[in-house]
């Protein structure tokens, strides 16, 4: 077995090697640089609010001033301005997906109010659009019902509330989802390139014969993939680090909390992990576009599921205990703690654990794997 | 080789020229591979050119071919300009173009049969007459018994068989051979020479133009052309380029002709006699066995310091594995195999220290330069920094590799390309060397450059050496060789006493005598009369069907449909033999989609929240107790403080706490409205949304159950709103989820299969027969597009059986406006994954443009989560243009809403639109000439 000096030496080298194949890589280089600036911009400033410019459609039957104030309220950034249709359209802008909600204000709807009959206002909601459906339910019923108090007031005192709810978001107070938006595109994207840069870089040394020349030098295989995953884990590193620090503070204007060092340190760390995963699937697969499905079927799940896109805690239990053994769940979960709550490292080292452990396991998988494909391959 | 008649046909026919170059110049950076070049070439025979590595003569053929564009001056090939497009699409069925490098433009996963068959559909043949073309040619090459052996499985010399074969389907007029016998064997290039004179006898108006670093391969030829600089050198017949050499070898004639300062370092190679040393290696009945197959058999031997070790062998014979065995690089199944004495052994770090290995095919990078890939090896041989550098720039020196140290091997010829590898593996000074093939393609002054080096390495230091070579003198300099058949030694002993035993003049005749004796067979199963393809040009009427020729060069370079779905059939076959990328496909979508139809759920349930109680009454405990019981909410234990409540937010886990003030219960009964606060983990904003508006529910519900309660009447609101949840009643997540998950993995996979079509076929070479052939950019885009919009449809439907079958998900629209739109659909998501395969020139690119090009516009600006119409800026714009966007509204449109074409018009226009652009920027992009 080499010795330690020996090790690093070469680890090092075949390091400096992958640097230099990427930058020779124009198209490479340009797609790094694209994912960790403009396209974590364009995600982010897609969606600046949680409902935001909700579309909505209103058939108003009953023309009065009430019903024109309840349509001059509906207004942006939450809604896109009303558009007035008829009875009969109704059906059709939803079927063809133009309005996520149609509000029906029935005749005599202001003089049955202020009569005190408690008229009943349709209100339907497209429910394939979950997210939109159930957030713009509520802030419809505020909206109208602030709408009628206000306009009932003028006429007549009603009874006051009993008890008031006082809602508060803590570490995000206006629930701003472009906070959300661009640090979980720089997590995606770091999973991304930690997977996809190391399998193929290793898939294409076998394609091109060049790991059959590493074997006949002095190069153990711990060495080879050691080199991987350091070296595309200092790019992508760097990458995630300049789109934190440039593009999140400084062009997105968003204030992040936590310390950019500690999610660096997780991020490093993640990274391990998901080059192993990178180079243990380039083992399995025999060519390039094996590889290439195979990371969509592991992608897209890590993705989703990770409780980047929805809660966690939602999940079936199944699903739920499968992507625990992910690391990114666990990255996840750092990151956000870390980047939006503030956390120390006595909060996250659990994470940071986890990360690890999974790291190695995946390492290890794959250093097996590497040896013995090693040997089938002369 | 060539019969005297042919020759003065030629001779007669000198006037007509097949190609004629003028002015023409190429640059590759620095160096110049056309200098102002001014040749006309003879039409009707066999034209060679000859002259070292690196000097241009594969961008001539390239460049005549009209597989490279033309930088500077005019080629005019076959009567016509090659610049011009139309023209090249009119001439090029009748140019044949085989390229350098074993098999480089096949297809490794094809059979024989299935790689010619696929040339022969190209050229626009029928069925029938590709299967007689294709017997004759397998029955002239003597590999009609191989017909169903993939390529990858076939040997060197067999490998450049098949590409004759399939450059000769289409009764080319010229055919242009780059290095054809470059690393075969003297039987098979024998077999190849022989092949190529029955053909030319049958189709006398054919011109071949060959390039070759075989001198004794060019005595055989017409014509001449010495090459070097980028320049001509010398023109004219073998016989008179020996005489203006005054020697009697063209070998000699070709360094004669050098100019001066090139031939300065060249003399005549003298070897030393090898004084006795010690036993170095010694094999004793190795044997190697992958799985039923003996690739070597029962191999003893003993070399000796020093020694020069060679072995020789028809391809595939087990040269490289018996090499591999004695230098401990290759465990063997049986026997064992010392060095000086101990075991070899495979994994040990030490053996390959002592050991410099040179593989066959070029196996260094190719993305990094000369210098860069040298300076690699010395650091991981541990070479101390200045030693490494002094012999880095000797090793350039004696290798003459100093003009090409910052370039890339990538773009340099195959001999250059040899001789940074035996540099690289000679660099650590390793006492045994193993070279196989290391003269290959490599040009005679340098290859007795390499002697002189390995001679050197010898007998100055006493590196053993062991080598394989097809060059037949290079046999003669060893000291002992071996003849290996079939994994067994057939002979081994000095290159003088082999010929002896044999009673032959040369060892070429004793290697072949010996060959033929253990294969069983005199002479190859070659037909009596030549049974060559019967076609134009059959020498009596070279007019008329020359004629006949024209019109049917114009009909193929029309848009053929035949010729579109010949590459899909390929594509198909190729994707067939690879079952794994196919299960991947399919059952790899299945998986994906239960995994995230169960797991993506909109329904945030179980959110985790605890209560701050203050008041600790009983109208709190009633408060919370209704909170507690909502499905929504997960109680954990309750809080003791602000700072508790703080900490537990911090570590992700609330993501809500509730605090009831002091004096709840005694503000409430005095009907001073006491305040409730909520607290909202903010960081995952949905979620906190979702939260605000559970508990604001639950609150007021609360309010109107406990005023209910204490008598007053039921509070009766001034109006009230009631929403109506259309399509998803119950808003269950499953039925708004599989709908929009088909449309995910509709375009993650297809455009996944897709990526890697073009940049695979770049970064492997067989991107040339686009070049080269009749082919249209669209007949090969689409054509390749077409089996996975196929594969993708059945993907679809065993998606849309899935959510139907097992996720019970209602389908209540029209089916026909669903699979409609899904076609369009997957049209489009292949064509975006052949676009990004064009737009890139590496597969590790391709590859993270397609993962960036689908996943991001597809999950986050299509109107998953949020509607596209919701979004702002750019990703509003990605959204409403990008086709998943408009299948997802068709999906779910069908799905959930009872809906077909007539409601869904609109959605369908989008995705046809995209079609038609994404293939045109793909044939935009899409070059069909390299730089």
């Amino acid at each position: 077995m080499a010795n330690g000096s020996t090790l690093l030496r070469n680890t090092w080298n075949l390091g400096l090697k992958e640097f230099r194949s990427l930058s020779r890589d124009m198209a490479l280089m340009f797609l790094i640089v694209f994912m960790f600036s403009a396209s974590i911009y364009a995600d982010a400033r897609a969606k600046p609010e949680s409902l935001n410019r909700a579309s909505i459609a209103v058939v108003d039957e009953d023309r009065s001033q009430l019903s024109t104030r309840i349509v001059a309220a509906l207004q942006p950034p939450q809604f896109i301005p009303p558009e007035h249709v008829g009875l009969a359209d109704m059906d059709r802008g939803m079927d063809a997906g133009l309005h996520t909600f149609v509000l029906d204000i029935p005749p005599d709807f202001e003089r049955d109010v202020l009569a005190g009959r408690s008229p009943a206002l349709q209100l339907n909601v497209d429910a394939t659009r979950q997210s939109q459906a159930q957030t713009g339910t509520g802030y419809i019923q505020n909206i109208i019902d602030d709408e009628v108090r206000a306009f009932v007031q003028r006429v007549r005192t009603p009874a006051p509330q009993p008890v008031e709810l006082v809602p508060r978001a803590m570490f995000n107070p206006n629930l701003n989802a472009s906070w959300f938006a661009a640090i979980n595109a720089i997590i995606n994207n770091v999973t991304m390139l930690g997977i996809l840069l190391t399998g193929a870089a290793l898939i294409r040394e076998r394609e091109h014969g060049t790991i059959e020349h590493l074997l006949v030098m002095p190069v153990t295989p711990f060495e080879i993939m050691m080199s991987k995953v350091w070296s595309m884990g200092v790019v992508v590193l760097l990458a995630s680090s300049f789109s934190l620090q440039v593009m999140v503070k400084g062009v997105l204007g968003i204030a992040v909390a936590g310390s950019a060092l500690l999610f660096g340190a997780g991020t490093l760390l993640y990274l391990f992990a998901a080059a192993s995963i990178g180079i243990y699937m380039g083992t399995i697969a025999r060519s390039m576009p094996q590889f290439g499905l195979m990371s969509i079927l592991v992608l897209l799940p890590l993705q989703i599921l990770s409780g980047g896109v929805t809660p966690r805690e939602s999940m079936p239990e199944t699903i739920q205990y499968l992507m625990s053994l992910a690391p990114t769940t666990h990255y996840v979960s750092l990151a956000q703690a870390i980047l939006f709550r503030n956390a120390g490292p006595d909060l996250v080292w659990p994470a940071f654990l986890m990360v690890a452990a999974i790291g190695v396991a995946f390492f290890y998988l794959a250093l097996h794997r590497l040896r013995r494909t090693i040997g089938t391959m002369q | 080789m060539s019969d005297p008649a042919v020759r003065v046909a030629a001779a007669e026919a000198g006037a007509a020229t097949v190609v004629r170059l003028a002015g023409l110049s190429h640059r590759y950076g620095d160096i110049l591979a056309a200098d102002d070049l001014v040749l006309d070439i003879p039409a009707g025979c066999m034209v060679g050119l000859i002259g070292p590595d690196g000097v241009g003569k594969s961008t001539w053929l390239g460049l005549i071919a009209g597989a490279r564009r033309i930088q500077r001056g005019s080629v005019e090939v076959l009567g016509g300009d090659m610049a011009d497009a139309r023209h090249r699409a009119r001439v090029c069925p009748r140019i044949a173009y085989m390229p350098q490098g074993l098999g480089k433009n096949l297809y490794p996963t094809l059979s024989v049969f299935e790689n010619i068959d696929f040339f022969g559909r190209l050229f626009g043949q029928s069925e029938a007459e590709r299967r007689r073309r294709i017997d004759e040619l397998l029955a002239a090459t003597g590999m009609a018994a191989f017909a169903d052996r993939p390529a990858n499985k076939l040997s060197g010399g067999m490998k450049q068989k098949l590409g004759l074969c399939c450059a000769l389907i289409h009764d080319p007029d010229l055919l242009i051979l780059d290095e054809p016998t470059t690393g075969v064997d003297p039987l098979s290039r024998r077999q190849f020479w022989q092949l190529i004179a029955r053909i030319r006898a049958s189709r006398t108006g054919m011109s071949v133009l060959i390039a070759t670093a075989y001198m004794e391969e060019a005595e055989g030829f017409d014509w001449l052309v010495a090459v070097d600089a980028g320049r001509v050198l010398a023109t004219g017949t073998p016989g008179e380029l020996r005489a203006r050499g005054g020697t009697h070898t063209l070998e000699e004639a070709f360094i004669a002709l050098l100019p001066e300062e090139r031939r300065r370092d060249h003399h005549r190679l003298e070897i030393p006699p090898i004084e006795t040393g010690e036993v170095v290696i010694e094999a004793r009945g190795l044997q190697m066995r992958f799985g039923d197959f003996v690739a070597v058999d029962d191999v003893n031997l003993e070399v000796r310091r020093g020694e020069i070790f060679g072995f020789l062998g028809s391809n595939g014979c087990g040269k490289s594995t018996t090499m591999k065995m004695l230098t401990g690089l290759l465990e063997p199944s049986a026997g064992e195999a010392l060095l000086l004495g101990r075991k070899l052994e495979a994994r040990n770090v030490d053996t390959r220290r002592r050991v410099g290995y040179m593989s066959q095919s070029f196996s260094l990078y190719g993305e990094l330069t000369v210098r860069q890939n040298l300076d690699l090896h010395a650091r991981l041989f541990h070479l101390p920094a200045p030693e490494a550098a002094a012999r880095i720039t000797d090793l350039a020196r004696r290798f003459d590799l100093d003009p090409v140290m910052d370039v890339q091997p990538d773009a340099l010829p195959l001999g250059i390309r040899q001789r940074l590898q035996l540099a690289v593996a000679v660099l650590h000074r390793p006492d045994v060397l193993i070279l196989d093939e290391p003269t290959s393609g490599v040009d005679p002054v340098a290859r007795d450059g390499f002697w002189e080096l390995i001679v050197d390495l010898s007998r100055g230091d006493g590196v053993t050496i062991f080598i394989t070579t097809h060059f037949m003198n290079e046999a003669q300099r060893c000291d002992r060789i071996s003849l290996m058949h079939a994994g067994r030694i057939l002979a081994s002993d000095t290159p003088a006493a082999i010929a002896a035993t044999r009673g032959t003049d040369s060892l070429e005749e004793a290697f072949v005598a010996y060959l033929e004796e253990a294969s069983g067979s005199a002479d190859q199963p070659a037909p009596a009369a030549p049974a060559v393809p019967a076609g134009v040009g059959d020498g009596a009427a070279p007019s008329a069907p020359r004629e006949d020729a024209a019109r049917h060069a114009e009909r193929l370079a029309r848009f053929s449909l035949a010729r579109l779905l010949s590459f899909s059939a390929r594509e198909a076959t190729e994707l067939r033999r690879d079952p794994v990328r196919l299960t991947l496909a399919l059952l790899g979508s299945l998986v994906l989609m239960l995994v995230m139809g169960y797991g993506i759920t909109m329904d945030v349930e179980d959110l985790h929240y605890a209560v701050l109680d203050h008041d600790r009454s009983l109208a709190s405990d009633s408060y919370t107790l209704r909170i507690a019981g909502s499905r929504y909410f997960l109680e954990q234990p309750p809080l003791a403080s602000h700072a508790d409540l703080d900490a537990r937010m911090r570590a992700g886990k609330l993501a809500m706490a509730i605090e009831i003030p002091p004096g709840f219960g005694r503000d409430l009964a005095r009907g001073k409205a006491p305040q409730v606060a909520v607290w909202l983990d903010g960081s995952m904003p949905l979620r906190a949304e979702l939260a605000r508006a559970y508990v604001g529910g639950v609150h007021a519900q609360t309010l109107a159950d406990v005023i209910a309660e204490s008598g007053a009447g039921p509070l009766r609101a001034l109006a009230s709103v009631e929403p109506r949840y259309r399509y998803n009643p119950e808003l269950l997540s499953l039925v708004a989820m599989v709908p929009k998950v088909i449309p995910l993995l509709l375009v993650f996979i297809p455009a996944m299969l897709t990526a890697l079509g073009v940049v695979r076929e770049k970064e492997l070479g067989s991107i040339l027969n686009v070049y080269t052939t009749p082919v249209t950019k669209l007949e090969f885009l689409v054509g390749k597009q077409l089996p996975y919009i196929a594969l993708s449809m059945f993907n679809f439907a065993l998606m849309f059986v899935l959510a139907v079958a097992l996720f019970q998900v209602p389908f209540k629209g029209s089916l026909p406006a669903l699979a409609t739109g899904a076609l369009l659909y997957v049209t489009a998501t292949t064509g975006l994954g052949l676009l990004a395969s064009t737009l890139t020139a590496s597969q590790v690119a391709a590859l993270a443009g397609t993962s960036i090009g689908t996943l991001l516009p597809a999950i986050q600006f299509s109107g998953l989560m949020d509607p596209v119409s919701s979004l702002e800026g750019g990703g509003y714009w990605i959204g409403a243009i990008y086709p998943t966007t408009h299948f997802l509204t068709i999906a779910s449109g069908t799905f959930s809403k009872a809906l077909g074409f007539a409601e869904l018009g609109s959605a369908f226009m989008p995705l046809a639109l995209a079609i038609p652009v994404l293939t045109f920027l793909s044939a935009l992009l899409l070059k069909k000439q390299a730089k």
